[in-house]
């Protein structure tokens, strides 16, 4: 028997996620049904709307200037910039105080784990007091035994960008790690839970004996910057509980993968899913489809063996990019494997590449192409079904990776591909 | 006159490395010149394979002689560097019956133990051996890890006093008549370790002696004293596997041809090769069809090569030469046997002799015999040691297991440690500080980066070939960054800067052959998160540009500045100038 909804939302990222929110904002019943991890726990959990051009200039201080000046098929030319105003309010919105940014166009430098400055449009709360704009100084902590975060290195990159304050680095032993090859998620559990440690300084507990060792480092700076590990489900909690004691204002410095503040998202997201009564189905692949007159009539996803019908009005295709396999190659082709949606192509592979690590990467701007619905087109233009959307890293014709355009593309054609779908499908 | 060293070395491969290491234990002065990392040339871009003599046992028997005796002397001293997997030459029902007797009684003719297994046996060895292999021979081929080897031989001349300089390209040779006294070389970045960002030097190194080991180079060294070195560069490409497909080494059993061997490798699994002649070693073309031939025609043997991921492709010059006259058409069937070429008898010019051919397996005689005849000029009395001493790594290999602690790793990193450093495990591994793992794919740690710095320098590269750090699944998309981390105690953040820059260059060089399905995912991602999180690609402190950082946000509560939707003033500048961007 076919399971029955409104909207079938496909794919459980940033994407996927913000279109069966949208959709859900309509009378409808929507199912979000997604089937590895997310690559949100890659992502360094900033959104990032537009930081360069496709040409590479910038860093832009205002997305919105060059919004409207992107090539024809750019997934923001799609959908249009009002589009994406929308979108970052209904972030905004979802997030709440979670998330900073809102009070103005102009794109934040973020200081991340290297010690690079990221454009950036939106922010977690816990990463404003170290934007590299506010000229205080600042005190960088790395830990001993997380490699990832190297902070008097980091600090060093930070005074070759020019940034307008002195910043220094230490790196510490965290109190109650004796392991080696602890997971980030234990540090943000012993500040969590306030563990007892015992380093015979008098304190007993986590966040007191940390604050002790950073204080004696402390020589001015009013800001103090960690690796993303404080706290998981008591961030809040813990980063002003180590304000209050340090007496100076704290902050993390995004990293790449394992990524908390990317899980933290993840989490916050999930939670908006439930109470706006999507229904979410993980761990199950969606592995053929049924179709007649250019119109899906269901999806077929495996349940343990088991080809289980999923039926909807209206489909979202928010399966992701290569990284998150939405988008598949072979030695002699790049497919979506999913629909089989037409996906723009050199036939040589050695022409899907650039020589440079960072040249102009062919392959990071494939995906399928879309009408301004967001309906996957053929490479005639027609669109391959009436009742397919897609939304994401999916989309072909922009670099992510170089315009630091990743979340604010998933973040506006997710939001349209939903309200579309919605609209249709209530 | 005086000289500054008494025997010069060009060349730190696996010859290089061997002759310094063997001239050194002898007592002899010694100054080794590489242009680049130590293994830049042939050696790091090889198979792996330990030979056991089989592959010519039936073409080239002097050199399957050589090989098993050697192969017998790596294992005893170079324990640490040798896997020995064995080795099985496979017949498939099209290949010849008469080429397997010729292969069978060609073993047994030079002494390589060898025995006929049905196709039966052979898949219970190996599973994945296609279901109609007819028959094969097990022979006691292995693996050998070429940088290690090759390191653990310059390690251990610089013990006896050898003084041993990378990133030192040698670009004249002196020459005073009908004499060689010596060379003209260009430092990267000074004398001893490289550092980056360093303005380099010239030097005159003057030298009683000079051996030229620069392999398939040695045609251009000879050149620079008018001295003709006819070696015939002849590539090949080798295609790496992101598993182990089979654990034994694999090669089809028939008379010759491209695509014939599987070589298991640490964590990986190489296939080979060409064989097609260059005449620029240092400009040839790597080709698509190359790889694509690696993965159809090994199929044939070991039929899930064909939806396989391989991880990168590399290619590889072998320095074949023949004597004047001998006309060999087909670079395949160029002797694979080393010359002994001294130019005072075969040109009349003294102080310079020229060792071309040969190959891996062989790299200690052809030391030997070089040495030899580099102390019969020198009227040097002493005998090689080279057979009898191990390595450093490989002494006392068997008290190793249990005179050691695990120190504090999880044991499979404490197992993988102890299989790369060997005997040095101890000396490399026991410290008091934190030891994370940094290279997760290959499971290296701390202390193996900070020793492998401690040898090399600022060079990740070199750090690389030492520890195997990024040389896994992700090709350093998440390690690179890491290890460039570790130089920051020793050096400052522009030196740590552009070493991280060069190893994600070198790291993707060799990925571009691989990128479809899996590795072109993990291209994507590696891509994305040195751009995205890391923004390497428009970092400003690499390509020098001004920020107005007064343009941008500085959060809703800082009331110093942070304007709101103000166009910056500053930003067209183009980012193509330095750093590699777009």
């Amino acid at each position: 028997m076919a399971i029955t909804d409104d909207v079938l939302v496909i794919g459980g990222g940033l994407a996927g996620i913000t279109a069966a929110l949208s959709a859900a904002e309509y009378d409808t019943q929507v199912r979000l049904i997604s089937y590895k991890q997310s690559t949100l726990r890659h992502a360094s959990g900033l959104i990032d709307v537009l930081g360069y051009t496709p040409d590479g200039q910038g860093p832009l201080a205002n997305p919105f200037d060059t919004l409207e000046e992107l090539p024809v098929g750019h997934p923001y030319e799609r959908v249009g910039t009002d589009a994406v105003r929308d979108a970052l309010l209904f972030f905004d919105a979802v997030t709440d105080d979670a998330y900073a940014g809102g009070h103005t166009d102009a794109n934040a430098l973020v200081p991340t784990s290297s010690g690079a400055v990221k454009p950036t449009a939106r922010y977690p709360a816990g990463v404003e007091s170290g934007l590299a704009s506010d000229p205080r100084d600042t005190l960088l902590v790395g830990f001993e035994r997380l490699p990832e975060f190297n902070a008097p290195l980091a600090a060093a990159h930070l005074e070759a960008t020019g940034v307008p304050f002195d910043v220094r680095g230490v790196t510490l032993d965290f109190p109650g790690i004796r392991r080696d090859d602890a997971k980030v998620i234990r540090y943000a559990h012993i500040l969590d839970h306030d563990e007892r440690v015992d380093i015979g300084r008098g304190e007993t507990v986590a966040r007191p004996v940390l604050a002790a060792l950073v204080s004696d480092h402390l020589d001015g700076e009013s800001r103090v910057g960690f690796p993303p590990v404080l706290g998981d489900d008591n961030h809040d909690v813990v980063r002003r509980d180590l304000e209050e004691r340090l007496g100076v204002d704290v902050f993390e410095v995004p990293s790449g993968p394992p990524s908390l503040p990317g899980l933290r998202l993840e989490d916050l997201l999930y939670d908006a899913l439930e109470e706006a009564g999507v229904r979410v189905t993980t761990g199950v692949e969606v592995v053929d489809y049924d179709s007649s007159n250019g119109h899906i009539d269901h999806a077929v996803v495996d349940r343990t063996g088991q080809r289980v019908p999923y039926q909807a009005d209206e489909y979202v295709l928010a399966t992701g990019g290569l990284v998150g396999k939405g988008i598949d190659s072979e030695r002699e082709r790049v497919f979506e494997p999913l629909f089989d949606c037409h996906v723009e192509h050199a036939g040589d592979r050695y022409e899907w590449f650039d020589g440079d690590a960072f040249g102009d990467h062919p392959f990071a701007r494939y995906g399928v192409s879309v009408d301004a619905e967001l309906r996957p087109q053929k490479a005639d233009g027609t669109v391959e079904f009436e009742n397919l959307r897609a939304a994401g890293s999916v989309l072909g014709g922009y670099d992510f990776a170089a315009e630091k355009s990743g979340s604010g593309v998933s973040l506006a054609t997710g939001f349209i591909a939903g309200v579309r779908a919605g609209e249709v499908g209530q | 006159m005086a000289y500054d060293t008494t025997v010069l070395v060009i060349g730190g491969g696996s010859t290089g490395c061997g002759i310094a290491r063997d001239l050194a234990m002898r007592g002899v002065e010694v100054t080794l010149l590489e242009r680049g990392n130590l293994t830049h040339g042939t050696t790091g871009r090889m198979h792996g394979l330990l030979h056991s003599g089989g592959r010519y046992a039936v073409s080239d028997q002097a050199s399957a002689r050589e090989c098993i005796d050697e192969n017998i002397i790596l294992r005893d001293i170079a324990g640490h560097c040798v896997e020995m997997t064995g080795g099985l030459f496979v017949q498939r029902p099209e290949d010849p019956d008469d080429y397997f007797q010729q292969k069978l009684s060609g073993c047994k003719e030079c002494d390589i133990p060898a025995r006929v297994l049905s196709g039966g046996e052979a898949r219970e060895i190996e599973p994945h051996l296609a279901k109609d292999v007819k028959r094969a021979i097990e022979v006691p081929d292995g693996a050998v890890d070429p940088f290690r080897l090759c390191v653990a031989n310059a390690i251990d001349a610089e013990r006896h006093g050898a003084r041993i300089e990378t990133h030192a390209e040698v670009i004249d040779l002196l020459r005073d008549g009908d004499d060689i006294y010596g060379v003209t070389v260009r430092h990267d970045s000074g004398p001893g370790k490289r550092t980056h960002k360093t303005p380099g030097s010239t030097e005159d190194i003057t030298a009683e002696y000079v051996v030229n080991a620069s392999g398939a180079w040695a045609g251009q060294i000879g050149d620079m004293a008018d001295l003709e070195v006819a070696v015939r560069p002849s590539k090949g490409v080798m295609t790496i596997m992101n598993v182990r497909q089979v654990d034994t080494v694999i090669n089809r059993c028939r008379p010759k041809g491209d695509a014939d061997i599987i070589v298991p490798h640490e964590t990986t699994a190489i296939l080979g090769t060409t064989d097609e002649e260059v005449s620029d070693p240092d400009d040839y073309p790597e080709a698509q069809w190359e790889v694509d031939m690696m993965i159809d025609t090994l199929s044939e043997l070991v039929p899930i090569l064909q939806d396989a991921r391989t991880i990168r492709s590399f290619w590889g010059v072998r320095p074949l030469y023949e004597p004047p006259g001998t006309g060999t058409e087909d670079p395949t069937d160029i002797t694979r046997d080393f010359f002994l070429l001294d130019h005072a008898e075969r040109d009349g010019v003294t102080g310079m002799t020229s060792i071309v051919g040969g190959k891996l397996t062989t790299y200690r005689l052809m030391a030997e015999q070089i040495a030899d005849h580099v102390c019969a000029q020198l009227g040097h009395q002493a005998s090689c040691a080279t057979a009898d001493e191990p390595l450093p790594g490989s002494e006392n290999l068997e008290a190793l297991e249990t005179a050691m602690d695990d120190f504090g790793l999880r044991s499979p990193v404490a197992r993988r440690s102890k299989q790369r450093l060997g005997s040095r495990s101890q000396e490399v591994l026991d410290t008091n500080e934190p030891n994370p793992v940094i290279c997760n794919c290959e499971s290296v740690t701390r202390a193996e980066i900070r020793d492998a710095i401690e040898q090399s320098g600022s060079d990740l590269n070199a750090v690389r070939i030492r520890t195997r750090a990024s040389m896994g699944n992700c090709q350093g998309g998440f390690c690179t960054h890491l290890i460039a981390n570790e130089l920051v105690d020793e050096y400052d953040e522009p030196t740590a800067r552009a070493a991280y820059d060069e190893l994600l260059q070198e790291r993707w060089k060799g990925q571009r052959h691989a990128l479809w399905g899996e590795q072109l995912s993990q291209a994507m991602l590696s891509y994305a998160l040195h751009a995205t999180t890391f923004n390497a690609d428009g970092d400003t402190a690499r390509s020098g540009q001004a920020i107005d950082f007064a343009a941008f946000d500085s959060g809703q509560s800082d009331s110093s500045g942070g304007t709101t939707g103000r166009a910056t003033t500053d930003g067209g500048t183009q980012r193509t100038d330095q750093g590699g961007d777009r």
